[in-house]
Protein backbone atom coordinates (compact mmCIF):
# COMPACT_ATOMS: atom_id res chain seq x y z
CA UNK A 1 0.00 0.00 0.00
CA UNK A 2 1.42 3.18 -0.65
CA UNK A 3 1.27 6.03 2.02
CA UNK A 4 1.05 8.87 -0.25
CA UNK A 5 -2.15 7.23 -2.17
CA UNK A 6 -4.12 9.44 0.50
CA UNK A 7 -2.85 12.70 -0.69
CA UNK A 8 -4.41 12.19 -4.21
CA UNK A 9 -7.11 14.42 -3.98
CA UNK A 10 -5.30 17.22 -2.94
CA UNK A 11 -2.69 16.62 -5.73
CA UNK A 12 -6.12 17.05 -7.79
CA UNK A 13 -6.99 19.63 -6.45
CA UNK A 14 -3.46 21.63 -7.16
CA UNK A 15 -3.44 20.38 -10.34
CA UNK A 16 -7.02 22.05 -11.28
CA UNK A 17 -5.98 25.52 -10.40
CA UNK A 18 -5.95 27.45 -13.53
CA UNK A 19 -2.54 28.85 -13.36
CA UNK A 20 -0.28 29.72 -15.88
CA UNK A 21 2.98 31.67 -14.97
CA UNK A 22 3.05 31.50 -12.06
CA UNK A 23 2.43 29.23 -8.90
CA UNK A 24 1.27 31.02 -5.16
CA UNK A 25 2.96 27.81 -3.39
CA UNK A 26 6.09 27.92 -5.51
CA UNK A 27 7.37 31.05 -5.84
CA UNK A 28 11.15 31.98 -5.31
CA UNK A 29 12.05 34.84 -4.83
CA UNK A 30 15.79 35.48 -6.95
CA UNK A 31 16.73 38.84 -4.98
CA UNK A 32 16.12 41.09 -1.72
CA UNK A 33 16.24 44.77 -2.76
CA UNK A 34 14.87 46.24 0.17
CA UNK A 35 12.50 45.29 2.87
CA UNK A 36 9.19 46.66 0.47
CA UNK A 37 11.01 45.15 -3.02
CA UNK A 38 12.48 41.75 -4.50
CA UNK A 39 12.94 40.35 -8.06
CA UNK A 40 10.76 37.34 -8.79
CA UNK A 41 10.40 35.94 -11.63
CA UNK A 42 13.22 38.05 -13.54
CA UNK A 43 10.45 40.98 -12.29
CA UNK A 44 10.86 44.06 -9.96
CA UNK A 45 8.27 43.44 -7.66
CA UNK A 46 6.33 44.99 -4.50
CA UNK A 47 6.43 43.05 -1.58
CA UNK A 48 3.17 43.24 0.41
CA UNK A 49 2.58 39.91 2.09
CA UNK A 50 5.92 39.41 4.09
CA UNK A 51 4.64 39.85 7.16
CA UNK A 52 7.83 42.34 7.80
CA UNK A 53 5.56 44.99 9.80
CA UNK A 54 8.06 46.53 11.37
CA UNK A 55 10.71 46.64 8.37
CA UNK A 56 13.35 45.16 10.58
CA UNK A 57 14.97 42.97 8.44
CA UNK A 58 17.60 45.55 6.95
CA UNK A 59 18.46 47.46 10.31
CA UNK A 60 21.64 48.04 10.68
CA UNK A 61 22.21 47.50 14.19
CA UNK A 62 20.32 44.26 14.04
CA UNK A 63 22.74 43.03 11.00
CA UNK A 64 25.73 44.38 12.83
CA UNK A 65 25.13 42.97 16.11
CA UNK A 66 24.55 39.50 13.80
CA UNK A 67 27.60 39.29 12.02
CA UNK A 68 29.75 40.13 14.87
CA UNK A 69 28.02 37.08 17.20
CA UNK A 70 28.90 34.87 13.65
CA UNK A 71 32.73 36.02 13.99
CA UNK A 72 32.78 35.17 18.04
CA UNK A 73 30.33 32.75 18.51
CA UNK A 74 30.28 30.40 15.44
CA UNK A 75 27.02 29.76 12.93
CA UNK A 76 25.12 27.68 15.52
CA UNK A 77 24.95 26.10 19.04
CA UNK A 78 24.54 22.40 17.67
CA UNK A 79 22.64 21.62 21.18
CA UNK A 80 19.51 22.34 23.22
CA UNK A 81 18.63 25.39 25.29
CA UNK A 82 18.90 22.68 28.22
CA UNK A 83 22.56 21.36 27.37
CA UNK A 84 25.27 22.83 25.88
CA UNK A 85 22.82 25.71 23.81
CA UNK A 86 22.04 28.51 26.20
CA UNK A 87 24.78 31.35 25.60
CA UNK A 88 25.10 34.47 27.05
CA UNK A 89 22.98 35.91 24.20
CA UNK A 90 20.23 33.91 24.99
CA UNK A 91 20.10 34.98 28.43
CA UNK A 92 20.23 38.60 27.32
CA UNK A 93 17.67 38.35 24.94
CA UNK A 94 15.07 36.98 27.26
CA UNK A 95 16.40 39.53 29.50
CA UNK A 96 15.41 42.13 26.52
CA UNK A 97 12.44 40.38 26.07
CA UNK A 98 11.22 40.56 29.64
CA UNK A 99 11.77 44.91 29.73
CA UNK A 100 9.69 44.93 26.46
CA UNK A 101 6.88 43.27 28.30
CA UNK A 102 7.83 44.82 31.75
CA UNK A 103 7.55 41.60 32.95
CA UNK A 104 9.49 39.26 35.27
CA UNK A 105 10.39 36.31 33.13
CA UNK A 106 10.97 35.14 29.46
CA UNK A 107 11.57 31.66 27.63
CA UNK A 108 13.49 32.02 24.16
CA UNK A 109 12.08 28.90 21.81
CA UNK A 110 13.20 28.35 18.13
CA UNK A 111 10.18 29.20 16.45
CA UNK A 112 6.84 30.72 17.64
CA UNK A 113 5.11 27.51 16.40
CA UNK A 114 7.40 25.38 18.88
CA UNK A 115 6.24 28.26 21.52
CA UNK A 116 2.73 27.58 21.52
CA UNK A 117 3.70 24.01 21.56
CA UNK A 118 5.37 24.08 24.57
CA UNK A 119 3.11 26.56 26.25
CA UNK A 120 0.02 25.15 25.70
CA UNK A 121 1.31 21.51 25.90
CA UNK A 122 3.35 21.96 28.94
CA UNK A 123 0.43 24.01 30.73
CA UNK A 124 -2.75 22.51 29.85
CA UNK A 125 -2.27 18.81 31.76
CA UNK A 126 -4.52 16.17 31.93
CA UNK A 127 -7.44 17.46 34.23
CA UNK A 128 -7.54 20.94 32.71
CA UNK A 129 -9.09 22.55 30.31
CA UNK A 130 -7.76 24.42 27.40
CA UNK A 131 -10.03 27.10 25.85
CA UNK A 132 -9.60 28.06 22.18
CA UNK A 133 -10.67 30.69 19.76
CA UNK A 134 -12.32 28.69 16.68
CA UNK A 135 -9.95 30.57 14.37
CA UNK A 136 -6.76 29.74 16.15
CA UNK A 137 -3.52 29.25 14.19
CA UNK A 138 -2.31 25.91 13.49
CA UNK A 139 0.12 26.14 16.34
CA UNK A 140 -2.36 26.64 18.79
CA UNK A 141 -4.74 23.60 17.41
CA UNK A 142 -1.06 21.88 17.39
CA UNK A 143 -0.30 22.81 20.78
CA UNK A 144 -3.77 21.60 21.91
CA UNK A 145 -3.29 17.88 20.15
CA UNK A 146 0.45 17.33 21.76
CA UNK A 147 -1.18 17.87 25.27
CA UNK A 148 -3.61 15.71 27.19
CA UNK A 149 -5.88 18.25 27.95
CA UNK A 150 -9.65 18.38 27.39
CA UNK A 151 -9.82 21.36 24.32
CA UNK A 152 -12.99 23.45 24.43
CA UNK A 153 -13.18 25.68 21.34
CA UNK A 154 -15.31 28.44 21.17
CA UNK A 155 -16.67 30.67 18.40
CA UNK A 156 -14.31 33.13 17.03
CA UNK A 157 -14.07 36.75 18.58
CA UNK A 158 -17.39 35.82 20.30
CA UNK A 159 -17.05 36.32 23.93
CA UNK A 160 -20.80 35.30 24.54
CA UNK A 161 -20.23 32.21 23.19
CA UNK A 162 -17.05 31.89 25.57
CA UNK A 163 -18.80 32.67 28.54
CA UNK A 164 -21.51 30.14 28.01
CA UNK A 165 -19.00 27.53 27.27
CA UNK A 166 -17.09 28.87 30.82
CA UNK A 167 -19.85 28.41 32.51
CA UNK A 168 -20.55 24.33 31.99
CA UNK A 169 -17.07 23.44 33.27
CA UNK A 170 -16.05 22.32 36.43
CA UNK A 171 -15.29 25.50 38.86
CA UNK A 172 -12.50 24.29 40.42
CA UNK A 173 -10.78 22.77 37.29
CA UNK A 174 -7.71 24.22 35.75
CA UNK A 175 -8.02 26.11 32.85
CA UNK A 176 -6.34 27.58 29.99
CA UNK A 177 -7.73 30.22 27.75
CA UNK A 178 -5.93 30.72 24.68
CA UNK A 179 -6.60 33.81 22.33
CA UNK A 180 -4.86 36.24 19.75
CA UNK A 181 -4.22 39.59 19.78
CA UNK A 182 -4.97 39.76 15.89
CA UNK A 183 -5.84 37.00 13.88
CA UNK A 184 -3.53 36.29 10.96
CA UNK A 185 -6.02 35.40 7.53
CA UNK A 186 -8.72 38.38 8.20
CA UNK A 187 -6.54 41.08 10.15
CA UNK A 188 -8.69 41.32 12.83
CA UNK A 189 -8.53 42.68 16.37
CA UNK A 190 -9.65 40.72 19.16
CA UNK A 191 -12.10 42.32 22.13
CA UNK A 192 -9.36 41.36 24.85
CA UNK A 193 -10.72 43.74 27.36
CA UNK A 194 -14.37 41.42 27.09
CA UNK A 195 -12.50 38.23 26.42
CA UNK A 196 -10.11 38.38 28.88
CA UNK A 197 -12.68 39.38 31.59
CA UNK A 198 -14.48 37.07 31.27
CA UNK A 199 -11.33 33.97 31.00
CA UNK A 200 -10.85 35.55 34.67
CA UNK A 201 -14.31 35.43 35.66
CA UNK A 202 -14.38 31.99 35.90
CA UNK A 203 -11.14 31.45 37.04
CA UNK A 204 -8.87 31.01 33.82
CA UNK A 205 -4.90 31.55 33.30
CA UNK A 206 -5.11 33.45 30.12
CA UNK A 207 -2.18 33.02 27.05
CA UNK A 208 -2.44 35.70 24.56
CA UNK A 209 -0.10 35.28 20.92
CA UNK A 210 0.55 38.41 19.75
CA UNK A 211 2.63 36.94 16.46
CA UNK A 212 0.72 39.60 14.47
CA UNK A 213 0.33 42.59 16.75
CA UNK A 214 3.70 42.86 18.79
CA UNK A 215 5.51 45.88 17.09
CA UNK A 216 2.62 47.99 16.03
CA UNK A 217 -0.46 47.48 18.81
CA UNK A 218 0.01 49.78 21.42
CA UNK A 219 1.75 52.72 22.93
CA UNK A 220 5.20 50.19 23.89
CA UNK A 221 4.35 47.33 20.98
CA UNK A 222 3.77 44.99 23.15
CA UNK A 223 0.61 43.91 21.21
CA UNK A 224 -3.32 44.38 21.64
CA UNK A 225 -3.80 43.82 25.03
CA UNK A 226 -1.41 46.81 25.61
CA UNK A 227 -3.23 48.92 23.22
CA UNK A 228 -6.82 47.75 25.11
CA UNK A 229 -5.10 48.88 28.57
CA UNK A 230 -5.54 45.09 29.78
CA UNK A 231 -2.18 43.56 30.24
CA UNK A 232 -2.98 42.97 34.13
CA UNK A 233 -5.29 40.13 32.71
CA UNK A 234 -2.15 38.29 30.58
CA UNK A 235 -0.46 35.67 32.36
CA UNK A 236 1.66 34.55 29.50
CA UNK A 237 2.18 36.55 26.20
CA UNK A 238 3.49 34.57 23.57
CA UNK A 239 5.63 35.79 20.47
CA UNK A 240 7.74 35.37 17.49
CA UNK A 241 10.59 36.62 16.06
CA UNK A 242 9.38 35.97 12.85
CA UNK A 243 7.48 38.99 11.94
CA UNK A 244 7.68 42.11 13.14
CA UNK A 245 10.85 41.13 14.59
CA UNK A 246 12.12 40.39 10.97
CA UNK A 247 14.39 37.10 11.99
CA UNK A 248 13.30 33.72 13.29
CA UNK A 249 12.39 32.28 17.18
CA UNK A 250 9.54 32.61 19.27
CA UNK A 251 9.30 33.59 23.15
CA UNK A 252 6.81 33.39 25.64
CA UNK A 253 6.79 35.78 28.53
CA UNK A 254 5.02 35.98 32.36
CA UNK A 255 5.48 37.25 35.91
CA UNK A 256 4.68 34.13 36.93
CA UNK A 257 7.16 33.16 39.84
CA UNK A 258 7.19 29.57 38.92
CA UNK A 259 7.64 29.86 35.00
CA UNK A 260 11.09 28.88 35.06
CA UNK A 261 10.13 25.03 35.28
CA UNK A 262 8.22 25.22 32.36
CA UNK A 263 12.33 24.97 30.90
CA UNK A 264 12.61 21.16 32.24
CA UNK A 265 9.25 20.24 31.42
CA UNK A 266 8.21 21.44 28.09
CA UNK A 267 9.24 19.22 25.30
CA UNK A 268 9.31 21.75 22.09
CA UNK A 269 11.59 23.86 24.11
CA UNK A 270 14.00 21.09 25.36
CA UNK A 271 14.01 18.42 22.24
CA UNK A 272 15.20 20.76 20.11
CA UNK A 273 18.64 22.74 19.01
CA UNK A 274 18.73 26.25 20.40
CA UNK A 275 18.51 29.49 17.66
CA UNK A 276 22.15 30.21 16.64
CA UNK A 277 24.17 33.43 18.22
CA UNK A 278 23.73 35.47 15.29
CA UNK A 279 19.79 34.77 15.12
CA UNK A 280 19.95 35.82 18.79
CA UNK A 281 22.00 38.68 18.54
CA UNK A 282 19.98 40.27 15.46
CA UNK A 283 16.27 39.82 17.70
CA UNK A 284 18.16 41.44 20.56
CA UNK A 285 18.98 44.50 18.87
CA UNK A 286 15.70 44.62 17.02
CA UNK A 287 13.57 44.20 19.79
CA UNK A 288 15.51 47.23 21.41
CA UNK A 289 14.83 49.25 18.51
CA UNK A 290 11.12 48.42 18.16
CA UNK A 291 10.40 49.64 21.39
CA UNK A 292 11.87 53.64 20.40
CA UNK A 293 10.12 53.02 16.81
CA UNK A 294 7.20 55.54 17.74
CA UNK A 295 7.55 57.06 14.39
CA UNK A 296 7.54 54.25 12.04
CA UNK A 297 4.53 52.06 14.41
CA UNK A 298 2.48 55.67 13.26
CA UNK A 299 3.78 55.42 9.57
CA UNK A 300 2.91 52.11 9.78
CA UNK A 301 -0.87 52.46 10.63
CA UNK A 302 -0.97 55.31 8.35
CA UNK A 303 -0.11 52.96 5.39
CA UNK A 304 -2.61 50.81 6.56
CA UNK A 305 -5.43 53.18 6.59
CA UNK A 306 -4.33 54.93 3.34
CA UNK A 307 -4.22 51.01 2.10
CA UNK A 308 -7.78 49.72 3.27
CA UNK A 309 -9.49 53.20 2.15
CA UNK A 310 -7.88 52.95 -1.60
CA UNK A 311 -9.12 49.19 -1.48
CA UNK A 312 -12.56 49.72 -0.13
CA UNK A 313 -13.03 52.99 -2.06
CA UNK A 314 -12.35 50.90 -5.21
CA UNK A 315 -15.05 48.39 -4.52
CA UNK A 316 -12.95 45.38 -2.87
CA UNK A 317 -15.05 43.15 -0.85
CA UNK A 318 -12.73 43.98 2.27
CA UNK A 319 -12.50 41.60 5.28
CA UNK A 320 -12.58 44.45 7.98
CA UNK A 321 -14.88 47.52 8.33
CA UNK A 322 -11.70 49.46 9.25
CA UNK A 323 -7.51 48.80 9.31
CA UNK A 324 -7.62 46.57 12.58
CA UNK A 325 -3.89 45.94 11.90
CA UNK A 326 -1.42 46.06 8.90
CA UNK A 327 -3.12 42.92 7.10
CA UNK A 328 -5.31 44.35 5.01
CA UNK A 329 -7.34 41.60 3.08
CA UNK A 330 -10.07 41.19 0.94
CA UNK A 331 -12.73 38.79 -0.32
CA UNK A 332 -12.22 36.65 -3.87
CA UNK A 333 -15.32 35.52 -5.20
CA UNK A 334 -14.23 31.78 -5.83
CA UNK A 335 -10.74 29.79 -6.08
CA UNK A 336 -10.56 30.20 -9.97
CA UNK A 337 -10.72 33.74 -9.78
CA UNK A 338 -8.91 34.06 -6.94
CA UNK A 339 -5.93 32.17 -8.18
CA UNK A 340 -6.85 34.48 -11.41
CA UNK A 341 -6.63 37.34 -9.34
CA UNK A 342 -3.21 36.31 -7.51
CA UNK A 343 -1.26 35.30 -10.55
CA UNK A 344 -2.28 38.56 -12.75
CA UNK A 345 -1.56 40.94 -9.46
CA UNK A 346 2.34 38.90 -9.40
CA UNK A 347 2.54 39.60 -13.28
CA UNK A 348 1.53 43.65 -11.90
CA UNK A 349 4.37 43.38 -9.74
CA UNK A 350 2.89 43.34 -6.53
CA UNK A 351 3.45 39.85 -4.30
CA UNK A 352 0.57 39.36 -1.82
CA UNK A 353 -0.90 36.08 -0.28
CA UNK A 354 -3.49 33.94 -1.36
CA UNK A 355 -5.20 32.34 1.37
CA UNK A 356 -7.32 29.57 1.01
CA UNK A 357 -8.98 26.84 2.94
CA UNK A 358 -8.79 25.37 5.66
CA UNK A 359 -6.08 28.31 6.69
CA UNK A 360 -8.96 30.14 6.45
CA UNK A 361 -12.25 30.28 8.27
CA UNK A 362 -15.81 29.26 6.68
CA UNK A 363 -14.00 28.25 3.21
CA UNK A 364 -13.02 32.33 2.05
CA UNK A 365 -10.64 32.80 -0.34
CA UNK A 366 -8.73 35.56 0.17
CA UNK A 367 -5.93 37.85 -0.87
CA UNK A 368 -3.88 39.40 1.98
CA UNK A 369 -1.73 42.43 1.82
CA UNK A 370 1.01 42.39 4.92
CA UNK A 371 1.63 46.43 5.37
CA UNK A 372 5.10 47.04 6.04
CA UNK A 373 6.31 50.34 7.97
CA UNK A 374 8.92 51.10 5.41
CA UNK A 375 6.67 51.22 2.17
CA UNK A 376 6.42 54.52 1.05
CA UNK A 377 3.11 56.43 0.29
CA UNK A 378 3.71 55.61 -3.36
CA UNK A 379 4.06 52.46 -2.91
CA UNK A 380 0.96 52.31 -1.18
CA UNK A 381 -0.84 54.24 -3.90
CA UNK A 382 1.54 51.74 -6.63
CA UNK A 383 -0.70 48.77 -4.90
CA UNK A 384 -3.77 49.81 -4.88
CA UNK A 385 -3.93 51.35 -8.61
CA UNK A 386 -2.28 47.63 -9.49
CA UNK A 387 -5.25 45.94 -7.83
CA UNK A 388 -7.55 48.01 -9.74
CA UNK A 389 -5.90 47.12 -12.92
CA UNK A 390 -5.93 43.38 -11.78
CA UNK A 391 -9.57 43.38 -11.19
CA UNK A 392 -9.87 44.97 -14.59
CA UNK A 393 -7.85 42.12 -16.58
CA UNK A 394 -9.38 39.13 -14.54
CA UNK A 395 -13.10 40.49 -15.25
CA UNK A 396 -13.66 40.85 -11.43
CA UNK A 397 -16.55 42.87 -10.23
CA UNK A 398 -15.71 45.41 -7.76
CA UNK B 1 -28.87 3.16 22.16
CA UNK B 2 -29.98 6.89 22.07
CA UNK B 3 -33.37 8.14 22.81
CA UNK B 4 -35.83 9.27 20.36
CA UNK B 5 -36.09 12.68 21.66
CA UNK B 6 -32.52 13.20 21.68
CA UNK B 7 -32.22 12.04 17.97
CA UNK B 8 -34.85 14.05 17.05
CA UNK B 9 -33.32 17.24 18.70
CA UNK B 10 -30.36 16.81 16.74
CA UNK B 11 -32.04 16.19 13.22
CA UNK B 12 -33.80 19.47 13.99
CA UNK B 13 -30.23 21.08 14.17
CA UNK B 14 -28.94 19.56 11.28
CA UNK B 15 -32.38 19.89 9.08
CA UNK B 16 -30.53 23.72 7.94
CA UNK B 17 -27.64 22.47 6.69
CA UNK B 18 -28.88 19.24 5.23
CA UNK B 19 -28.76 21.15 1.68
CA UNK B 20 -28.91 17.71 -0.08
CA UNK B 21 -31.86 17.20 1.55
CA UNK B 22 -30.44 13.52 3.01
CA UNK B 23 -32.63 11.18 4.82
CA UNK B 24 -31.49 11.81 8.27
CA UNK B 25 -31.32 8.54 9.97
CA UNK B 26 -29.05 7.22 13.04
CA UNK B 27 -26.57 5.93 11.24
CA UNK B 28 -25.53 9.04 8.90
CA UNK B 29 -22.29 9.81 8.76
CA UNK B 30 -21.65 13.39 8.94
CA UNK B 31 -18.81 13.48 6.48
CA UNK B 32 -19.92 11.07 3.65
CA UNK B 33 -23.72 10.63 3.71
CA UNK B 34 -24.40 14.22 4.67
CA UNK B 35 -21.15 15.76 2.87
CA UNK B 36 -20.95 18.28 5.97
CA UNK B 37 -17.04 19.87 5.51
CA UNK B 38 -15.53 20.30 9.17
CA UNK B 39 -16.32 23.63 9.72
CA UNK B 40 -19.89 23.32 8.86
CA UNK B 41 -19.83 20.24 11.28
CA UNK B 42 -17.82 22.56 13.77
CA UNK B 43 -21.40 25.61 13.85
CA UNK B 44 -23.31 22.28 14.27
CA UNK B 45 -21.19 21.06 17.21
CA UNK B 46 -21.15 24.84 18.73
CA UNK B 47 -25.42 24.87 18.50
CA UNK B 48 -25.53 21.17 20.28
CA UNK B 49 -23.61 21.93 23.27
CA UNK B 50 -25.66 24.65 23.40
CA UNK B 51 -28.87 23.12 23.05
CA UNK B 52 -27.86 20.48 25.57
CA UNK B 53 -25.95 23.10 27.81
CA UNK B 54 -22.89 20.70 27.48
CA UNK B 55 -19.17 20.93 26.40
CA UNK B 56 -18.28 18.49 23.48
CA UNK B 57 -14.69 18.56 23.91
CA UNK B 58 -12.57 19.05 20.35
CA UNK B 59 -10.75 15.72 21.92
CA UNK B 60 -13.90 13.66 21.14
CA UNK B 61 -14.69 14.62 17.99
CA UNK B 62 -12.76 12.58 15.65
CA UNK B 63 -14.65 9.65 17.22
CA UNK B 64 -18.28 11.03 16.21
CA UNK B 65 -18.90 10.19 12.67
CA UNK B 66 -22.76 9.29 12.62
CA UNK B 67 -25.43 11.19 14.39
CA UNK B 68 -25.98 8.20 16.50
CA UNK B 69 -22.76 8.26 17.71
CA UNK B 70 -23.08 11.99 18.89
CA UNK B 71 -26.61 11.28 20.30
CA UNK B 72 -24.84 8.52 22.68
CA UNK B 73 -21.85 11.28 23.60
CA UNK B 74 -23.84 14.11 24.24
CA UNK B 75 -26.65 11.63 26.41
CA UNK B 76 -23.41 10.53 28.51
CA UNK B 77 -22.10 14.09 28.82
CA UNK B 78 -25.52 14.98 30.06
CA UNK B 79 -25.81 12.02 32.67
CA UNK B 80 -22.61 12.89 33.76
CA UNK B 81 -23.37 16.39 33.86
C1 LIG C 1 -0.77 33.44 15.69
C2 LIG C 1 0.53 32.81 15.35
N1 LIG C 1 1.24 32.20 16.31
C3 LIG C 1 2.43 31.62 16.05
C4 LIG C 1 2.96 31.61 14.78
C5 LIG C 1 4.25 30.88 14.52
O1 LIG C 1 5.30 31.72 14.32
P1 LIG C 1 6.71 31.21 13.81
O2 LIG C 1 6.83 31.66 12.39
O3 LIG C 1 7.69 31.89 14.70
O4 LIG C 1 6.76 29.73 13.95
C6 LIG C 1 2.28 32.28 13.76
C7 LIG C 1 2.90 32.37 12.43
O5 LIG C 1 2.48 32.10 11.41
C8 LIG C 1 1.02 32.87 14.05
O6 LIG C 1 0.31 33.45 13.07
Amino acid sequence: MDLLDKFDSIVELRASLPFEKADPFKVVIDEVISETEAIIGGRHTILAGTNNYMGMTFDEGAIDAAKDALDNFGTGTTGSRVLNGTYGGHKALEAAIADFYDMEHCMVFSTGYQANLGMISALGGKDDYVIIDADSHASIYDGCSMGNATIVRFKHNDYENLERRLRRLPEDAGKLLVVEGVYSMLGDAAPLKEILEIGKKYGCMTLVDEAHSMGFCGENGRGVAEQLGVEDLVDFYLGTFSKSVGTVGGFAVSNHPKFDVLRFVSRPYIFTASLPPSVVASATKSIEAIKRSGNRRAHLWENARRLHDGLKNAGFNMCTPEAQSPIIAVHLPDVMQGTKFWERLLLEGVYANMAAPPATPAGMFLLRISVCAQHTTEQIDEIIARFVRTAEAVGMDV
Amino acid sequence: MAKAETLETIYGLIAPINKKGIDLKPGATFAVDLELDSLTVMDLVAEIEDEFDIVLPLNMLPDLETIEQVADAVEKIVSEG
